[in-house]
Protein backbone atom coordinates (compact mmCIF):
# COMPACT_ATOMS: atom_id res chain seq x y z
CA UNK A 1 0.00 0.00 0.00
CA UNK A 2 1.55 3.25 -1.23
CA UNK A 3 1.33 6.47 1.06
CA UNK A 4 2.83 9.54 1.68
CA UNK A 5 5.01 11.06 5.11
CA UNK A 6 5.06 15.04 5.42
CA UNK A 7 7.50 16.00 7.42
CA UNK A 8 6.78 19.43 8.42
CA UNK A 9 8.67 21.97 10.54
CA UNK A 10 7.49 24.48 11.84
CA UNK A 11 8.03 27.61 14.54
CA UNK A 12 6.71 25.87 17.31
CA UNK A 13 7.30 21.91 16.81
CA UNK A 14 7.13 19.49 14.19
CA UNK A 15 4.06 17.75 12.78
CA UNK A 16 3.80 14.49 11.21
CA UNK A 17 0.99 14.03 8.46
CA UNK A 18 0.61 10.86 6.68
CA UNK A 19 -1.74 9.63 4.08
CA UNK A 20 -2.47 6.73 2.00
CA UNK A 21 -2.07 6.99 -1.94
CA UNK A 22 -5.54 8.29 -2.48
CA UNK A 23 -3.30 11.69 -0.54
CA UNK A 24 -8.14 12.47 0.59
CA UNK A 25 -7.47 11.75 4.46
CA UNK A 26 -4.76 12.72 6.85
CA UNK A 27 -3.50 11.78 9.79
CA UNK A 28 -1.68 14.55 11.82
CA UNK A 29 1.16 13.78 14.49
CA UNK A 30 2.35 16.80 17.10
CA UNK A 31 4.01 18.50 18.20
CA UNK A 32 6.74 16.79 18.22
CA UNK A 33 9.58 18.81 20.42
CA UNK A 34 6.70 21.14 21.19
CA UNK A 35 7.64 24.50 21.84
CA UNK A 36 11.10 24.24 19.50
CA UNK A 37 12.32 26.19 16.03
CA UNK A 38 12.21 22.88 13.66
CA UNK A 39 14.01 24.19 10.53
CA UNK A 40 14.24 21.18 8.98
CA UNK A 41 13.16 17.57 8.72
CA UNK A 42 13.97 14.64 6.16
CA UNK A 43 14.16 11.34 5.98
CA UNK A 44 16.71 9.03 4.39
CA UNK A 45 16.43 8.21 0.71
CA UNK A 46 17.99 4.30 1.81
CA UNK A 47 15.74 4.13 4.61
CA UNK A 48 12.67 6.03 4.68
CA UNK A 49 12.12 5.47 8.35
CA UNK A 50 15.47 6.62 9.75
CA UNK A 51 14.48 10.65 10.24
CA UNK A 52 16.86 13.72 10.60
CA UNK A 53 15.74 16.41 12.50
CA UNK A 54 17.04 20.29 13.50
CA UNK A 55 15.31 21.48 16.28
CA UNK A 56 16.92 24.81 17.82
CA UNK A 57 16.19 27.60 19.87
CA UNK A 58 17.47 31.21 20.66
CA UNK A 59 17.59 30.40 24.01
CA UNK A 60 18.86 26.59 23.99
CA UNK A 61 20.98 26.33 20.73
CA UNK A 62 20.93 23.57 18.18
CA UNK A 63 19.83 19.95 18.65
CA UNK A 64 20.22 16.87 15.75
CA UNK A 65 17.19 14.70 16.50
CA UNK A 66 17.12 11.33 14.98
CA UNK A 67 14.10 8.53 14.26
CA UNK A 68 14.77 5.18 13.56
CA UNK A 69 10.99 4.31 13.29
CA UNK A 70 9.07 7.15 10.67
CA UNK A 71 9.43 9.47 13.23
CA UNK A 72 7.18 7.47 16.78
CA UNK A 73 10.38 7.89 18.57
CA UNK A 74 13.31 10.18 18.68
CA UNK A 75 16.81 10.21 19.77
CA UNK A 76 18.57 13.52 20.30
CA UNK A 77 21.89 13.02 19.03
CA UNK A 78 25.31 15.08 18.94
CA UNK A 79 25.00 18.75 18.71
CA UNK A 80 28.90 19.76 18.02
CA UNK A 81 29.17 21.51 15.35
CA UNK A 82 32.83 23.01 15.76
CA UNK A 83 34.11 24.89 12.68
CA UNK A 84 37.32 23.89 11.32
CA UNK A 85 40.45 25.68 12.39
CA UNK A 86 40.37 29.78 13.51
CA UNK A 87 36.77 30.91 11.54
CA UNK A 88 37.95 34.00 10.09
CA UNK A 89 35.04 36.99 9.36
CA UNK A 90 32.73 37.24 6.56
CA UNK A 91 30.57 40.66 6.15
CA UNK A 92 27.83 41.58 8.13
CA UNK A 93 25.22 43.69 6.51
CA UNK A 94 27.36 47.15 7.03
CA UNK A 95 30.41 46.05 5.06
CA UNK A 96 32.40 45.50 7.52
CA UNK A 97 34.07 41.69 9.06
CA UNK A 98 32.41 40.28 10.84
CA UNK A 99 33.53 36.74 13.04
CA UNK A 100 32.27 33.10 11.52
CA UNK A 101 29.40 32.09 15.04
CA UNK A 102 27.57 28.88 14.47
CA UNK A 103 23.59 29.73 15.09
CA UNK A 104 21.63 26.69 13.61
CA UNK A 105 21.53 24.18 10.90
CA UNK A 106 19.17 24.84 8.13
CA UNK A 107 19.08 22.08 6.39
CA UNK A 108 19.79 17.99 6.38
CA UNK A 109 20.66 16.27 2.96
CA UNK A 110 20.91 12.37 4.02
CA UNK A 111 23.29 10.77 1.13
CA UNK A 112 21.03 8.94 -1.02
CA UNK A 113 22.80 5.67 -0.63
CA UNK A 114 23.64 5.61 3.09
CA UNK A 115 21.09 6.29 5.79
CA UNK A 116 24.24 7.50 8.31
CA UNK A 117 25.58 9.65 6.24
CA UNK A 118 24.16 13.42 6.55
CA UNK A 119 25.18 16.76 5.26
CA UNK A 120 24.01 19.87 7.17
CA UNK A 121 23.70 23.45 6.16
CA UNK A 122 24.07 25.62 8.89
CA UNK A 123 24.34 29.42 9.56
CA UNK A 124 26.57 31.26 9.41
CA UNK A 125 27.26 29.55 6.41
CA UNK A 126 29.47 26.16 6.38
CA UNK A 127 28.63 22.86 5.63
CA UNK A 128 28.99 19.61 7.83
CA UNK A 129 28.45 15.95 7.58
CA UNK A 130 28.34 13.12 9.68
CA UNK A 131 29.07 9.61 8.61
CA UNK A 132 27.83 7.78 11.60
CA UNK A 133 24.24 8.77 12.11
CA UNK A 134 24.76 11.88 13.71
CA UNK A 135 27.11 10.23 16.48
CA UNK A 136 29.00 13.22 15.06
CA UNK A 137 29.68 15.96 13.27
CA UNK A 138 32.68 17.51 10.79
CA UNK A 139 32.54 20.61 8.49
CA UNK A 140 33.99 20.33 4.80
CA UNK A 141 36.17 23.01 5.52
CA UNK A 142 36.59 24.02 1.53
CA UNK A 143 33.55 25.64 0.73
CA UNK A 144 34.76 28.46 3.48
CA UNK A 145 38.03 27.81 2.18
CA UNK A 146 36.83 28.58 -1.37
CA UNK A 147 38.53 32.19 -1.06
CA UNK A 148 35.04 34.49 -1.01
CA UNK A 149 34.20 33.82 2.48
CA UNK A 150 35.12 36.96 3.44
CA UNK A 151 32.92 38.84 1.21
CA UNK A 152 29.76 36.74 2.00
CA UNK A 153 27.19 39.21 3.65
CA UNK A 154 24.32 37.48 5.53
CA UNK A 155 20.54 37.92 3.80
CA UNK A 156 17.58 38.98 6.34
CA UNK A 157 17.56 35.78 7.56
CA UNK A 158 21.11 35.41 8.60
CA UNK A 159 24.04 33.69 6.73
CA UNK A 160 22.34 30.34 5.97
CA UNK A 161 23.20 27.75 3.93
CA UNK A 162 19.92 26.32 3.03
CA UNK A 163 20.12 24.15 0.17
CA UNK A 164 22.33 21.13 -0.55
CA UNK A 165 21.75 19.21 -3.50
CA UNK A 166 23.47 15.12 -3.88
CA UNK A 167 24.05 14.78 -7.63
CA UNK A 168 22.45 11.15 -8.12
CA UNK A 169 24.58 10.78 -11.32
CA UNK A 170 27.83 11.71 -10.11
CA UNK A 171 28.71 10.48 -6.26
CA UNK A 172 30.95 13.11 -6.07
CA UNK A 173 29.29 16.15 -7.35
CA UNK A 174 27.01 18.28 -5.14
CA UNK A 175 25.41 21.79 -4.85
CA UNK A 176 24.85 23.90 -2.29
CA UNK A 177 23.62 27.39 -2.14
CA UNK A 178 23.96 30.37 0.50
CA UNK A 179 22.16 33.48 1.41
CA UNK A 180 23.69 35.94 0.45
CA UNK A 181 26.84 34.24 -1.17
CA UNK A 182 25.40 32.21 -4.22
CA UNK A 183 25.40 28.57 -5.21
CA UNK A 184 28.64 26.68 -5.25
CA UNK A 185 29.46 23.22 -6.68
CA UNK A 186 32.04 20.74 -5.83
CA UNK A 187 32.76 17.35 -7.68
CA UNK A 188 35.23 15.64 -4.94
CA UNK A 189 32.07 15.52 -2.71
CA UNK A 190 32.46 18.84 -0.84
CA UNK A 191 36.62 19.36 -0.38
CA UNK A 192 36.99 21.61 -2.96
CA UNK A 193 34.26 23.96 -4.59
CA UNK A 194 33.22 26.59 -7.15
CA UNK A 195 31.13 28.97 -7.31
CA UNK A 196 28.32 29.00 -9.56
CA UNK A 197 27.02 31.87 -10.20
CA UNK A 198 27.62 33.64 -13.98
CA UNK A 199 25.00 34.81 -15.17
CA UNK A 200 22.92 36.08 -12.20
CA UNK A 201 22.52 39.59 -11.42
CA UNK A 202 21.92 41.41 -8.25
CA UNK A 203 21.05 44.78 -6.71
CA UNK A 204 22.01 45.86 -3.28
CA UNK A 205 25.89 44.06 -4.15
CA UNK A 206 28.26 46.68 -5.66
CA UNK A 207 29.05 45.06 -9.01
CA UNK A 208 25.70 43.23 -10.04
CA UNK A 209 27.05 40.31 -11.62
CA UNK A 210 30.39 39.49 -9.03
CA UNK A 211 31.59 35.95 -8.44
CA UNK A 212 29.54 35.97 -5.29
CA UNK A 213 27.20 38.16 -2.98
CA UNK A 214 24.12 37.07 -4.57
CA UNK A 215 20.76 35.83 -2.69
CA UNK A 216 20.01 32.28 -4.10
CA UNK A 217 16.73 31.78 -2.28
CA UNK A 218 16.01 28.13 -3.03
CA UNK A 219 17.56 25.36 -6.27
CA UNK A 220 15.80 22.64 -7.33
CA UNK A 221 16.98 19.59 -9.65
CA UNK A 222 15.11 16.56 -11.31
CA UNK A 223 17.30 13.60 -10.35
CA UNK A 224 16.94 12.38 -14.08
CA UNK A 225 17.88 15.68 -15.57
CA UNK A 226 21.22 16.52 -12.86
CA UNK A 227 22.60 19.08 -15.14
CA UNK A 228 19.78 21.46 -15.32
CA UNK A 229 18.90 23.20 -12.35
CA UNK A 230 16.19 25.94 -11.54
CA UNK A 231 16.92 29.00 -9.15
CA UNK A 232 14.34 31.37 -7.07
CA UNK A 233 16.78 34.11 -6.36
CA UNK A 234 16.20 37.14 -4.14
CA UNK A 235 14.32 38.18 -7.37
CA UNK A 236 14.47 36.09 -10.83
CA UNK A 237 14.11 32.95 -11.25
CA UNK A 238 16.92 31.44 -13.09
CA UNK A 239 18.08 28.34 -14.89
CA UNK A 240 21.02 26.39 -15.80
CA UNK A 241 21.74 23.72 -18.17
CA UNK A 242 25.39 22.68 -17.27
CA UNK A 243 25.66 22.43 -13.86
CA UNK A 244 25.84 26.18 -12.77
CA UNK A 245 27.89 27.11 -15.60
CA UNK A 246 26.35 29.80 -16.65
CA UNK A 247 22.66 31.07 -15.83
CA UNK A 248 19.70 32.50 -18.06
CA UNK A 249 16.62 34.07 -16.21
CA UNK A 250 13.34 32.18 -17.46
CA UNK A 251 10.67 34.61 -15.25
CA UNK A 252 8.50 34.97 -17.81
CA UNK A 253 4.95 35.88 -17.61
CA UNK A 254 5.65 35.59 -13.75
CA UNK A 255 3.21 38.53 -11.62
CA UNK A 256 6.16 38.82 -9.55
CA UNK A 257 9.67 37.11 -10.11
CA UNK A 258 10.72 37.54 -6.34
CA UNK A 259 9.70 34.58 -4.11
CA UNK A 260 11.43 31.49 -2.06
CA UNK A 261 10.34 28.34 -3.39
CA UNK A 262 11.21 26.08 -6.50
CA UNK A 263 10.70 22.63 -7.19
CA UNK A 264 10.33 20.22 -9.56
CA UNK A 265 7.21 17.42 -10.70
CA UNK A 266 8.18 13.52 -9.72
CA UNK A 267 8.11 12.94 -13.12
CA UNK A 268 8.49 16.14 -15.70
CA UNK A 269 11.68 17.03 -15.22
CA UNK A 270 10.10 20.56 -17.38
CA UNK A 271 7.51 21.06 -14.86
CA UNK A 272 8.72 23.42 -12.20
CA UNK A 273 6.84 25.36 -9.52
CA UNK A 274 7.42 28.28 -7.94
CA UNK A 275 4.90 30.78 -5.33
CA UNK A 276 5.43 34.45 -6.28
CA UNK A 277 5.67 36.89 -3.22
CA UNK A 278 5.67 40.51 -4.18
CA UNK A 279 8.82 41.89 -3.13
CA UNK A 280 11.68 42.09 -1.04
CA UNK A 281 9.66 44.60 1.62
CA UNK A 282 6.47 42.93 0.80
CA UNK A 283 6.49 39.23 2.17
CA UNK A 284 2.79 38.27 0.73
CA UNK A 285 1.58 36.84 -2.30
CA UNK A 286 0.73 39.94 -5.19
CA UNK A 287 -2.36 41.24 -4.43
CA UNK A 288 -3.79 38.85 -1.43
CA UNK A 289 -4.22 36.09 -3.62
CA UNK A 290 -1.96 33.00 -3.12
CA UNK A 291 -0.95 31.05 -6.65
CA UNK A 292 1.27 28.65 -7.07
CA UNK A 293 2.96 29.19 -10.62
CA UNK A 294 3.47 25.99 -13.07
CA UNK A 295 5.62 25.80 -15.97
CA UNK A 296 5.55 23.01 -18.09
CA UNK A 297 8.36 24.51 -20.09
CA UNK A 298 11.01 24.60 -17.75
CA UNK A 299 10.73 28.42 -17.37
CA UNK A 300 9.81 31.04 -19.04
CA UNK A 301 5.80 30.04 -19.89
CA UNK A 302 3.93 30.12 -16.34
CA UNK A 303 0.10 29.28 -15.28
CA UNK A 304 -1.36 30.21 -12.56
CA UNK A 305 -2.61 27.37 -10.21
CA UNK A 306 -5.58 28.89 -7.85
CA UNK A 307 -8.04 25.92 -7.73
CA UNK A 308 -8.25 25.38 -3.86
CA UNK A 309 -6.25 28.55 -2.66
CA UNK A 310 -7.23 31.72 -1.18
CA UNK A 311 -7.51 34.57 -3.82
CA UNK A 312 -8.30 37.22 -1.62
CA UNK A 313 -6.83 38.67 2.12
CA UNK A 314 -4.40 35.94 2.09
CA UNK A 315 -0.84 37.57 3.40
CA UNK A 316 1.23 34.87 4.24
CA UNK A 317 4.66 33.82 2.97
CA UNK A 318 6.01 30.65 1.89
CA UNK A 319 9.35 29.79 2.92
CA UNK A 320 12.33 28.54 1.11
CA UNK A 321 12.44 24.94 2.11
CA UNK A 322 8.64 24.77 2.50
CA UNK A 323 7.84 23.18 -1.07
CA UNK A 324 8.50 19.51 -1.44
CA UNK A 325 7.20 16.90 -4.31
CA UNK A 326 6.22 13.47 -3.52
CA UNK A 327 6.66 10.50 -6.65
CA UNK A 328 3.62 8.66 -7.16
CA UNK A 329 1.77 8.18 -10.19
CA UNK A 330 0.02 11.15 -10.11
CA UNK A 331 2.50 13.95 -8.28
CA UNK A 332 1.61 15.34 -5.57
CA UNK A 333 3.09 18.96 -4.47
CA UNK A 334 2.53 20.28 -0.91
CA UNK A 335 3.60 23.14 0.50
CA UNK A 336 3.45 25.29 4.12
CA UNK A 337 2.75 29.05 4.78
CA UNK A 338 3.66 31.36 7.28
CA UNK A 339 0.06 31.65 8.35
CA UNK A 340 0.12 27.81 9.12
CA UNK A 341 -1.62 26.06 6.31
CA UNK A 342 -0.19 22.87 4.76
CA UNK A 343 -1.34 22.56 1.33
CA UNK A 344 -1.92 19.71 -0.70
CA UNK A 345 -2.10 18.92 -4.22
CA UNK A 346 -3.05 15.13 -5.41
CA UNK A 347 -3.10 16.27 -9.52
CA UNK A 348 -0.24 17.76 -9.91
CA UNK A 349 -0.86 21.36 -9.01
CA UNK A 350 -4.20 21.53 -10.94
CA UNK A 351 -6.21 21.74 -7.33
CA UNK A 352 -5.68 22.31 -3.81
CA UNK A 353 -6.56 21.64 -0.42
CA UNK A 354 -5.45 22.31 3.02
CA UNK A 355 -4.88 19.27 4.94
CA UNK A 356 -4.11 21.48 8.33
CA UNK A 357 -4.77 25.29 8.33
CA UNK A 358 -3.92 26.60 12.17
CA UNK A 359 -0.56 25.15 12.92
CA UNK A 360 2.50 27.47 13.75
CA UNK A 361 4.48 29.27 10.90
CA UNK A 362 5.79 26.59 8.06
CA UNK A 363 9.89 26.69 8.02
CA UNK A 364 10.25 23.38 6.26
CA UNK A 365 8.34 20.54 3.91
CA UNK A 366 9.59 17.45 3.30
CA UNK A 367 7.58 14.23 1.35
CA UNK A 368 8.27 11.13 1.48
CA UNK A 369 6.73 8.73 -0.87
CA UNK A 370 6.35 5.47 0.94
CA UNK A 371 6.31 2.49 -0.79
CA UNK B 1 28.21 17.94 48.14
CA UNK B 2 24.51 17.33 46.50
CA UNK B 3 23.17 20.85 44.97
CA UNK B 4 20.15 21.44 43.54
CA UNK B 5 19.16 22.20 40.50
CA UNK B 6 16.43 23.95 38.79
CA UNK B 7 16.32 23.98 35.12
CA UNK B 8 13.63 25.67 32.36
CA UNK B 9 10.77 23.91 31.25
CA UNK B 10 12.19 23.15 27.94
CA UNK B 11 15.54 21.49 29.47
CA UNK B 12 13.81 19.55 32.00
CA UNK B 13 11.50 18.05 28.83
CA UNK B 14 15.04 17.59 26.95
CA UNK B 15 16.56 16.08 29.79
CA UNK B 16 13.26 13.66 31.07
CA UNK B 17 13.61 15.17 34.30
CA UNK B 18 11.35 16.84 36.77
CA UNK B 19 11.36 20.39 38.36
CA UNK B 20 14.05 19.74 40.32
CA UNK B 21 17.52 17.50 39.80
CA UNK B 22 20.18 17.16 42.18
CA UNK B 23 23.52 16.32 41.36
CA UNK B 24 26.85 15.23 43.57
CA UNK B 25 29.32 17.58 43.12
CA UNK B 26 32.85 17.52 45.32
CA UNK B 27 34.05 20.47 46.90
CA UNK B 28 37.37 22.15 45.71
CA UNK B 29 40.40 22.41 48.22
CA UNK B 30 38.43 25.47 49.51
CA UNK B 31 35.76 23.77 50.41
CA UNK B 32 34.02 25.27 47.39
CA UNK B 33 31.52 24.53 44.51
CA UNK B 34 31.69 26.39 41.55
CA UNK B 35 29.59 26.99 39.20
CA UNK B 36 31.69 25.13 36.78
CA UNK B 37 31.73 22.11 38.80
CA UNK B 38 27.99 21.97 38.83
CA UNK B 39 27.43 22.39 35.57
CA UNK B 40 30.28 19.42 34.68
CA UNK B 41 28.14 17.38 36.97
CA UNK B 42 24.80 18.21 35.25
CA UNK B 43 26.06 17.66 31.84
CA UNK B 44 27.69 14.46 32.99
CA UNK B 45 24.43 13.21 34.34
CA UNK B 46 22.50 14.28 31.37
CA UNK B 47 24.56 14.93 28.36
CA UNK B 48 21.84 16.10 26.38
CA UNK B 49 22.02 19.09 27.85
CA UNK B 50 25.16 19.62 26.49
CA UNK B 51 25.53 22.54 24.28
CA UNK B 52 21.98 24.41 25.47
CA UNK B 53 23.57 26.40 28.62
CA UNK B 54 27.20 26.39 27.70
CA UNK B 55 28.50 26.43 23.94
CA UNK B 56 30.69 23.80 23.28
CA UNK B 57 34.24 24.06 22.93
CA UNK B 58 34.22 27.56 24.89
CA UNK B 59 32.16 26.54 27.69
CA UNK B 60 30.56 30.10 27.58
CA UNK B 61 27.00 30.76 29.09
CA UNK B 62 24.66 31.10 26.30
CA UNK B 63 23.71 34.67 25.71
CA UNK B 64 20.06 34.11 26.88
CA UNK B 65 20.60 31.62 29.73
CA UNK B 66 20.87 33.13 33.18
CA UNK B 67 22.00 31.74 36.82
CA UNK B 68 20.28 32.83 39.58
CA UNK B 69 20.44 31.71 43.23
CA UNK B 70 19.88 33.29 46.54
CA UNK B 71 18.30 36.07 44.87
CA UNK B 72 21.29 37.02 43.59
CA UNK B 73 22.27 37.39 39.23
CA UNK B 74 25.20 35.06 39.48
CA UNK B 75 25.19 35.26 35.42
CA UNK B 76 28.21 37.74 35.21
CA UNK B 77 30.18 35.72 37.72
CA UNK B 78 33.16 33.76 36.66
CA UNK B 79 31.85 30.21 36.46
CA UNK B 80 35.26 29.64 38.57
CA UNK B 81 33.93 31.36 41.41
CA UNK B 82 32.71 29.73 44.60
CA UNK B 83 28.01 29.61 44.52
CA UNK B 84 26.74 30.74 48.02
CA UNK B 85 27.01 28.11 50.41
CA UNK B 86 23.68 27.71 50.49
CA UNK B 87 23.72 26.41 47.36
CA UNK B 88 26.68 24.32 47.96
CA UNK B 89 24.94 22.69 50.62
CA UNK B 90 21.79 22.25 48.70
CA UNK B 91 20.02 24.20 51.30
CA UNK B 92 18.81 26.74 47.98
CA UNK B 93 18.64 26.02 44.07
CA UNK B 94 20.84 26.98 41.11
CA UNK B 95 18.33 28.78 39.17
CA UNK B 96 19.11 27.78 35.38
CA UNK B 97 16.61 30.61 33.26
CA UNK B 98 15.74 31.31 30.25
CA UNK B 99 16.00 34.63 29.91
CA UNK B 100 12.85 36.69 29.55
CA UNK B 101 13.02 37.65 25.69
CA UNK B 102 10.35 37.46 23.06
CA UNK B 103 6.88 36.45 23.25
Amino acid sequence: MSGVRLLVGTRKGAFVLTSDGTRRQWKVSGPHFAGWELYHLKGSPADPNRLYASQSSGWFGQLIQRSDDGGETWTAMNNAFMYDGTPGTHQWYDGTPHPWEFKRVWHLEPSRTDPDVVYAGVEDAALFRTTNGAQSWEELPGLRAHGSGPHWQPGAGGLCLHTIILDPSSRGRMYVAISAAGAFRSDDTGVTWTAINRGLKSQGIPDPDAEVGHCVHHIAMHPARPDVLFMQKHWDVMRTQDGGDSWHEVSGNLPTDFGFVIDVHAHEPDTIYVVPITSDSHHFPPDGRLRVYRSRTGGGEWEPLTAGLPQENCYVNVLRDAMSVDALDRCGIYFGTTGGQVYASADAGDSWTAIVRDLPPVLSIEAQTLG
Amino acid sequence: MTVRIELPVHLRTLAGAGREIAVTVERDAEGSVSLAAVLDALESRYPVLRGTIRDHGTLRRRPFIRFFACEQDLSHASPDDPLPDAVARGDEPLLVIGAMAGG
